[in-house]
């Protein structure tokens, strides 16, 4: 399965802002981390803050907060920000129509319902539990995206 | 077997005895003891809102007393109260071998927690205690089945670790 870079940076964003309770972090010191334009990244914080999982801080120190609970909220929660994840309608008249379409459906439902089912069963808490892993089974430590200096630009 | 539905003031009944307690500090595991059983069938019930009497007689028989060497049947008790001998969940489980073409594997087939002393770490007590017996028997992986759409039991075993494993369980209405 392929995520859309949005979501894959929503993702990213969430698991630095939840790395540590309280955390705040601005656009410019995440896409730092991940090497992507702040400018991408401010539209995504900016969909999530929409949503309610994160908010903006204002000021001098500023940047972004996560105010969901990352032991409910999943992956799921944030990649339908960013991808059409419902199950698809079977489309009733052409190709889809046939015995054949109508196979090739379910075969396709089937692969959905689980690609849906394995993000809607991962919360924020069990991914950073799983970078933890990552990072001790690679011994490459995980370094959360660091707060910039005060005087430094920020979003 | 039979089993029964329970009724809503039947299960509000079960529910007498289960106020929360205050367990972060003494959660303890052992082994199912004979006496434990008309605890365990009335969480289940109260859980499942079917009383299965005969099953879980039926499965203290097989897992509470035989084969003890691969067959795991482990509650949780409150050890900061030893007058409290409620049970605050149970865990069962057996080393399968070269079933579906597997290595010795444990599996883990029924966890069940009682809703009112959840968030606790009972379940987390439950099966980290599973998982020793497994390794102490020679095992090095533990396996188990959840419904895609039982959201909590789903994310309780991710929060514990487990990911998907190598089969896809296939199934078929026989007409």
């Amino acid at each position: 399965m392929r995520l859309q870079i949005s979501t894959r940076l929503a993702i990213f964003a969430v698991l630095e802002l939840t790395a540590r309770e309280g955390c705040q972090l601005s656009v410019a010191d995440i896409g730092e981390k991940y090497g992507v334009s702040s400018h991408h990244l401010a539209k995504v914080m900016h969909v999530m803050g929409r949503n309610g999982l994160v908010r903006s801080v204002r000021g001098a120190g500023g940047g972004y907060q996560f105010v969901g609970n990352a032991r409910r909220v999943t992956l799921l929660d944030v990649a339908q920000l960013f991808e059409d994840l419902s199950a698809v309608d079977r489309d009733t008249s052409g190709a889809d129509a046939t015995p054949e379409g109508q196979a090739l459906h379910e075969v396709l439902n089937e692969i959905d319902d689980i690609a849906r089912a394995t993000l809607g069963s991962i919360t924020l808490a069990t991914m950073r539990k799983l970078v933890d892993r990552h990072s001790s089974s690679t011994g490459r430590r995980s370094k959360p995206a660091a707060p910039r200096r005060r005087n430094q630009t920020r979003s | 077997m039979r089993y029964s539905l329970v009724s809503k003031a039947n299960a509000l009944a079960m529910q007498e005895n289960t106020r929360p307690m205050k367990i972060d500090s003494g959660v303890g595991v052992r082994r199912v003891r004979a006496a434990d059983i008309p605890s365990v069938i009335a969480l289940d019930a109260r859980v499942t809102n079917l009383a299965k009497t005969e099953y879980w007689n039926d499965v203290f028989r097989r897992y509470g007393k035989q084969r003890l060497h691969e067959r795991f049947f482990l509650v949780a008790e409150n050890r900061a109260d030893r007058k409290d001998l409620r049970v605050l969940g149970f865990i069962i489980g057996e080393i399968r071998a070269w079933e579906f073409g597997s290595t010795p594997c444990g599996w883990v087939f029924a966890l069940s927690v009682d809703p009112e002393n959840r968030l606790h770490g009972v379940g987390s007590a439950l099966l980290e205690a599973i998982s020793a017996e497994f390794k102490k028997a020679g095992v090095g992986k533990m396996r188990t089945m959840v419904a895609r759409d039982a959201r909590l039991p789903m994310l309780f075993f991710r929060s514990e670790g487990m990911m998907a494993g190598p089969n896809i369980q296939l199934e078929k209405d026989l007409d």
